[in-house]
Parts: structure tokens; sequence; C-alpha cells
């Protein structure tokens, strides 16, 4: 995948536009890069999974809504294979892990890179380290892997906080670094579980710009869990373009543009309760819906 | 759940544990450097409570039965029976009961926050098997370190016997060495180092384990730091007597 540098040199808004057109036919934006086929999961009598379908394409953005507890996380530890599903099947790249071992996961984990809840930063370990984590593992370099800290630290505009533990950070900003962690090795899929939970709105509103540029940018395909609607609007309104002074913008879909890749997903018991657009979301008719949109 | 069935799927959790810990030793990655981090951390770090329970153990110990000793005219025999008692049984089990107390509370709750904190699921999605990472060399560390913990708590036990003995019973120190090295053989020396060995598996294994399976937020912590002492503790008492009865029919200790 291209690095955030080489992206940012895209200039040419037209060249964009045709290149999109012929990958809408490429089988290898067809083949879906995450799919769920008839997942079902229980702790004890507790169902958590019911029978959940769905994929995810090359550079789409799936928003999986639900309440609390209601199986969204654990959609999100099932891709990773950090818990396995009761019957069903789990397809990433189309490669079917749900009898992989351990061992056989790590290849697969590598492609992913995951933003937790509150950050889920490793306390013993500094900023530089923590993004540093995943490379250290791989045995890379120590020059390489600081040129990618770096990079991914000054993404999430961080730089600065390098040498900081992570006991020394505001929430938002542990978040940010565990972004940056996320994203070291360009991963081509990105999960999100939660990522703005507990955050002021504009902090909140970062997140989500963060979320947007990889979408649009570095083609990444990710599952954003959320319970915020704010986010929704945010993720299914706004694109990030690159301008021809090289600056990223985020632009508002409209009468140029519409969106279509993201899409909201509704989890309600154990069950797809919706699957669609947002504007399809905030106009159906379903009083649970109705009720989890607007609040009332 | 019924206790039985629950003390079973316990079991079975320590068992896979330790063994998953103990077969990837024989595989890369290894961590190496956490092991040696983590022996100074169990061994040096425990040092002086360890050396401080095994003075005054002994000084108690001289302190008690020199009376009792004196009433039958044989208090010439207190070194043998303050070395033979600590070096057979009080040295490995005290030594034991306070590293459970100061290391295994401290795993179980290192490993249960970072459970909570979901550091542990970010561990395992970053393609580092916490086992290797966390458990083996806490466990390699426990069962190296707390035999030589024991001895040194039994020299200090010795050295603690004989200060109490000199300067309160007026007992020669010369005299009290001789009956020590009298009481002691060197298969009493073999039981006493073996018995940690076992003690450092039960309790890393039985704080890992409670540590990695901690739920319920940090209240859960709290719960599996407790849970961790209490039956690390309760289990080298009980392997104590067992292990002491395997030793003794394997080394033929108490046959004169």
């Amino acid at each position: 995948m291209a690095k955030l540098e080489d992206t940012l040199n895209i200039s040419d808004e037209e060249g964009f536009v045709t290149e999109f057109d012929a990958a809408m036919d490429d089988p290898y934006r067809v083949k879906p890069v995450i799919e769920f086929r008839d997942v079902r999961l229980a702790f004890d009598d507790k169902v958590i999974l019911d029978g959940v379908s769905f994929t995810v394409r090359r550079g789409e953005t799936k928003c999986i809504l639900g309440r609390s507890g209601g199986g969204k996380s654990t959609t999100i530890r099932l891709i990773l294979g950090l818990l396995k599903p009761d019957s069903g099947q789990i397809l990433i790249d189309g490669e079917d892990i749900t009898g992989f071992s351990e061992e056989e996961m790590m290849p697969v984990r590598q492609k992913i890179g995951m933003v937790f809840q509150e950050g889920a930063l490793f306390d013993s370990l500094s900023v530089y380290e923590n993004v540093a984590y995943r490379l250290r593992e791989q045995n890379v370099e120590e020059e390489e892997i600081e040129h990618e800290v770096r990079r991914m630290l000054r993404f999430v505009d961080l730089e600065d906080a390098i040498d900081k533990t992570p006991n020394e950070l505001s929430g938002g900003m542990r978040r940010r670094v565990g972004i940056a962690r996320a994203l070291v090795g360009d991963p081509e899929i990105v999960l999100y579980d939660e990522p703005t939970a507990g955050l002021d709105p504009p902090t909140a509103r970062t997140i989500c710009e963060l979320a947007i540029k990889l979408r649009d940018l570095q083609d990444v395909s990710s599952i954003f869990v959320t319970h915020e609607m704010n986010n929704i609007g945010y993720l299914s309104s706004e694109y990030a373009i690159v301008t021809e002074t090289g600056e990223v913008v985020l632009e508002k879909e409209g009468e140029k543009l519409c969106l279509i890749n993201t899409e909201v997903i509704m989890l309600r018991d154990g069950k797809i309760a919706f699957s669609g657009t947002d504007e399809k979301l905030r106009s159906s008719s379903d009083p649970y819906i109705q009720n989890f949109v607007y609040g009332k | 759940m019924n206790p039985i069935t629950k003390f079973i799927f316990e079991l079975q959790g320590i068992s896979l544990l330790v063994w998953r810990s103990f077969t990837g030793l024989f595989s890369r990655p290894r961590y190496a450097s956490e092991w040696i981090r983590q022996m100074d951390l169990i061994g040096v770090g425990s040092l002086p409570i360890v050396l401080l329970t095994g003075f005054f153990t002994g000084a108690v110990l001289v302190l008690q039965t020199y009376l009792t000793l004196q009433a039958y005219s044989i208090q010439s025999s207190t070194g043998q029976l303050v070395a033979t008692s600590l070096v057979r049984e009080l040295g490995p089990v005290l030594t034991a009961l306070m590293v459970s107390g100061r290391i295994g509370s401290a795993i179980a709750a290192e490993l249960g926050s970072m459970v909570v904190s979901q550091q542990i699921d970010a561990m395992r999605a970053f393609g580092t098997d916490p086992n290797r990472k966390l458990v083996a060399p806490r466990l390699i560390a426990l069962i190296l370190m707390l035999p030589l913990l024991t001895v040194a708590a039994d020299i200090f036990g010795l050295i603690g016997g004989a200060i109490v003995a000199d300067t309160i019973y007026n007992q020669d120190v010369n005299a009290f060495v001789n009956s020590a090295r009298e009481g002691i053989q060197v298969k009493d020396i073999i039981g006493g180092v073996v018995k940690p060995v076992f003690f450092g598996l039960v309790v890393g294994s039985v704080a890992c384990h409670k540590g990695l399976s901690t739920t319920g937020g940090t209240v859960g912590v709290g719960k599996s730091t407790t849970d961790s002492v209490v039956i690390a503790s309760i289990w080298v008492i009980i392997f104590d007597f067992f292990l002491s009865k395997a030793l003794q029919y394997l080394l033929d200790i108490g046959k004169m």
C-alpha cells in the first residue's frame, strides 16, 4: 500500500477520479476484505451474536452502531481472532480464519491495526516504545523503527509527546497514540473500538478526521464501532482530498460527490437490525432505530 | 457453578498455562531480557524481606526451644533442632509464603490490570503471545529464585539462632554451629532446595492464572490479587506436606 507521503503527492483530482472508476471493476477491490457469514456466539446463556453476516469492501468503512453490551466490541475481537465464534465463518482477505490457531493468526493480525477503547497503551513503555512495539516484535532495524514512529506520530500530530509515558497523556492524546500504534506497518484494515467514547467533542472530531483521512487517502478498510451519532455524521458526510498545494482538506458531500464508501450496521439483540447508508438510517421508521438516532 | 467443577476448570486453566509457557521455551521468541528483569525483581527485590523473616524465625526458634530442651538437659542440641527445622521445613515454606505475598500479589495485580485495560488484547493483536512474554519469564524467575532465596533465609535463620543462643542463653557460638552441622545432612539440604522449586511453580502459576483470568474491571483486579495470595499460600502448605512425604521416601530422610 502507498505510504502517506506518496499519497500526499496526488494533486491531480481528475486523475484520481478515473483511477477510482477503473478500480471499481478491479477484482482486488470487489472481493470483500472482511466477511462474516452467519456468525453466532454466546457466553453461557447470553447470546451475543445471533447469525450476523456482513462484508466490508476494500477502502470501505463500516460503522457498527448499537447499545452498550450489544456485541459491537465482540465483533472486533472476533476479527482479530481474540475470540472464536460458536458457529459461522469469518473471512479476512478471502481467507477463512475461523479455525486458525494463535500461531496461524499472527500473519493475519499483521494486516490489521486495532484502536482500543481506552487506547490500551502499555503503561510500562514510553510513547515511542508503544508505537514501535509491533516493529520491535518483527525485529525491524532501529533506524527504520524511529523513522516509522516519527512518521506516525506526526500523522496524529503528537510528535512532541514521543518521550512521554502514557500516564502523562490526556485521554484524547492516549487515543491518538493508540491510533499511531495501530497504523505502524501500514495495515490494510483498521478496527476502531469506540475511539471517541468519553472524549470532548473537538477531540472526538479530530479522531473522526483521522479515520476519514485513512479511508480516503490510504485506502484503508475499516470497522468503526461507536454509539455516538455525530461520529457517523462526520464519517458518512465528509471526505478528504489533497489540494493542488498538497494540503489535505476535508469537504462535505453534496452535488459534486456522494460518499458510497461508508455504511452503517446496527446491532440489536445479536442480530443486524439495520444495514445501509446513514441517510436511510435517519429516515427509518423503525421505532427502535428512531429511538437510537434521535434519543427519544 | 458447582465448586468441584469450578475447581477442575481452574486446575485445567493453570495446567494449560504452565504447559504452554514451558513448551514455548523450545522456540523463538523467548524474551531472555525479560527473564533477567523478572529475576532481578523477584530475586533481588525479595531478598530483604526474606532475610528478615529468616533471621527472626531462627532467633525465635532458639528463644522458645532452648528452655524446653534445657528441661531435658539436652540444650546442647539446640543448634541441631533449629537447623533441621529451618532447612527442612520453615525456610522453604516461610520464604514461599513471603514471596507469594509480595510477588504473587504483584503479578496478579499487574496482569489483572493489563487485562482490564485491554493491554493483553493489544499485545495479542500486535502479534505477541502473552504466555511467552509475560507468563514464562515470571515462572522461570520464580522457579530459579525461590530456592536461592530459601538458602539465604536458612543461613540468616542460623545466624539469628546463633546470636540468640550466644547473647541470651550464653551458649557458645561454636557449640551451636557444631550441633547444627551434626543435625543437617546433605539430603536435608537437597530436600530443602527441591521444595522451593515446586513452590515457585505453584506461586507463579496461580498468580499468572488469576491475573490473566481477571474480569470485572478494577474491582476484579483486587479480587484476583487477594485470591492469588490466599490460594497460592494454601497450596504451598498443602503441597509441603505431600512433598515432604515424597522426599522422605525418595531421599531416605529420617532413617538414621
